[in-house]
């Protein structure tokens, strides 16, 4: 196992930081750009988690599909005018055999237009980094929701 | 007592058509309606969907389920037979299951370890006799008086469906032979269970039974296969009822006509809609593997009351409508597969899932169009929604997607199950 130094240790909490600001600043395009181009991401609840159960809420497998599912959300999708406001915990990091990976759990808190906030979802990031030209990204994010019974819908990712 | 005063719920409202062309608002927003359907209609004579045999394949499986908002165990017992109770103790009311599914010999009440088998007789009661005499039940206590209640369950190719009602007819009647057809078609060999997806809507759970019987606002609010060019409202497709007009098949199938051929935006009018046809980077999400031996690439069978199948081109799934009051469901959609899928297929079936259930590409929608409509309807309770596509009168097949029959069909079996008088003529 390798250590964790002071430095890596900044790098990947700040990566969470950055990764919840973007999806609340409603900059999703530049989110996806967290993410390498073959990388996979999915929203999985607890339930079908823990049973071993395969399905999703969401899943894009590669960097195209965020893309597609970004533009289908801006041009073709109808969904609940919201606000996101992500609350990221600090980050368990691993780095094992040249893979550094980490588990941050997170809150999910949506706001209405008239400033009605409820709690939309919580549960964990499980996230393999890649490092390119000496940048972090994404290869691999799972999100496990706890909040399996989705409140009206899930449009704008977790 | 409660009956007598929720059944005069009914008569706040008024049907003016008797093909159920209006339907006041209050009958969504009225929790004495809610009531009163719990007992008509979900504990009425209709078979309810409740599971898969092959979520429950070995005896002593169970899984918790909800009939309208009575909680329901399902299982299967010793002998592989299937049964269905209230998970309700007969002793003081308590919630007797509390896993959501699991495998148990006999399921226990943790708060005084009543205990019933697989069928849902009472086979065990600490302290029945007290200690050394003293305390304990009555001697003429009669265990056998003291079941779960019981559903009558029956089975068609491993989907389960329970009554409460005596007067049920046979299940295969009930749907009737395109509805039977259905079942058949969707369930025709070993499932693999591929995972659950859950929802909760906060709205009346009719305007989501509406929803799946309206044809018409595919192609106008799920713009997702309009704006990649994909499909149209313009395109082949249809909805079957069955006799009643309480089921309904949404179909649509590859290839046939086309709306208007030249510009097949112009049918959208001035929405600015439906003239995109926008590639995505990946289309693969899109592929439809032929696997049914008809040409239907959409098929959803919306089952009285509270279910429905789904064939959205290879992502399957059985959808379950829980109620929980007159302002809020929940939508419990298991996924499935076949055992004999390949790796590859299972992949794209999972993929494909990404269209379907809350989050999906042509789906996400229905969530915010139902509490849209229920936020707006809390006054008013006598005006009405009007159900005019595809004509009025009396129901039918419908041979394009720009109809909401379906749905008169729907409110007019509810209405004879409610006791709801309606209007004189069909206008």
């Amino acid at each position: 196992m390798s250590t964790i130094t002071p430095e890596l240790y900044v790098r990947v909490q700040s990566f969470f930081e950055e990764y919840g600001r973007l999806l609340d600043e409603d900059r999703l395009e530049t989110w996806v750009e967290l993410f390498t181009e073959d990388a996979r991401y999915e929203i999985v609840s607890r339930e079908n988690h823990e049973q071993g159960l395969p399905l999703s809420l969401m899943l894009c497998d590669s960097r195209d599909m965020l893309h597609d599912r970004i533009y289908s959300l801006r041009e073709a999708n109808i969904y609940n005018i919201h606000t996101d406001c992500h609350v990221i915990g600090t980050a368990r990091i691993l780095h094992e055999n040249g893979v550094l990976s980490a588990v941050a759990p997170y809150s999910l808190f949506q706001s209405t237009q008239e400033g009605e906030t409820r709690l939309f979802s919580v549960g964990r990031y499980h996230l393999t980094f890649a490092e390119t030209g000496g940048r972090l990204s994404i290869s691999r994010l799972r999100v496990v929701t706890d909040t399996g019974a989705i409140l009206t819908l899930l449009a704008t990712p977790i | 007592m409660s009956a007598t005063l929720n059944a005069e719920a009914i008569d706040r409202y008024r049907f003016p058509a008797a093909d159920c062309s209006r339907i006041p608002y209050g009958m969504y927003r009225d929790p004495d309606i809610y009531a009163l359907e719990q007992e008509r209609i979900f504990r009425g004579p209709i078979w309810n969907f409740l599971a898969l045999e092959d979520e429950i394949p070995n005896p002593g499986d169970f899984r918790l389920v909800e009939v309208g908002d009575t909680p329901v165990i399902v299982d299967r017992a010793r002998d592989g037979s299937l049964h269905a109770m209230v998970n309700r103790c007969s002793h003081r009311g308590s919630i007797v299951q509390r896993a959501t599914h699991g495998n148990a010999k006999t399921h226990v009440c943790c708060y005084h370890q009543w205990s019933f088998d697989l069928t849902g007789n009472l086979v065990g009661v600490p302290f029945q006799k007290g200690v050394k005499g003293v305390g304990g039940l009555p001697a003429d206590f009669d265990k056998s008086c003291h079941a779960l209640r019981k559903l009558r369950v029956e089975s068609l190719n491993g989907a389960i469906f329970g009554t409460f009602s005596d007067d049920t007819p046979p299940l295969r009647e009930y749907l009737g032979p395109v509805f039977t057809h259905q079942v058949e078609r969707l369930f025709n060999r070993k499932l693999r269970i591929l995972g659950y997806q859950r929802q909760r809507i906060f709205g009346n759970w009719k305007l989501y039974t509406d929803n799946l019987r309206d044809p018409n606002h595919g192609g106008l609010l799920h713009m997702f296969q309009i704006t990649f060019g994909i499909a149209r409202l313009n395109a082949t497709g249809g909805a079957k009822l069955d006799a009643d007009g309480k089921h309904n098949l949404s179909w649509a199938a590859q290839g046939g006509r086309a709306g208007n051929a030249e510009d097949p935006g112009k049918d959208y009018g001035d929405t600015g809609r439906g003239d995109m046809n926008i590639k995505l980077r990946d289309p693969s999400l899109l592929r439809y593997h032929k696997e049914f031996p008809d040409d239907l690439t959409l098929a959803v069978t919306s089952l009285f009351a509270n279910a429905a199948l789904q064939q959205i081109g290879n992502t399957l799934a059985v959808r379950q409508i829980r109620t929980r009051s007159a302002d809020e469901f929940e939508i419990v959609s298991t996924f499935f597969g076949y055992e004999d899928d390949d790796e590859a297929m299972q992949r794209h079936r999972l993929r494909k899932a990404n269209l379907a259930g809350p989050a999906g590409l042509v789906s996400m929608e229905d969530g915010e169009a139902v509490e849209l409509v229920h936020r707006a309807i809390v006054r008013d309770g006598q005006d009405h929604s009007v159900v005019e596509f595809g004509g009025r009168g009396p129901v039918r097949d419908q041979e394009n997607l720009i109809s909401d029959v379906p749905m008169r069909g729907f409110w007019m079996y509810y209405c004879k199950l409610m006791g709801i008088p309606t209007g004189e003529t069909a206008s």
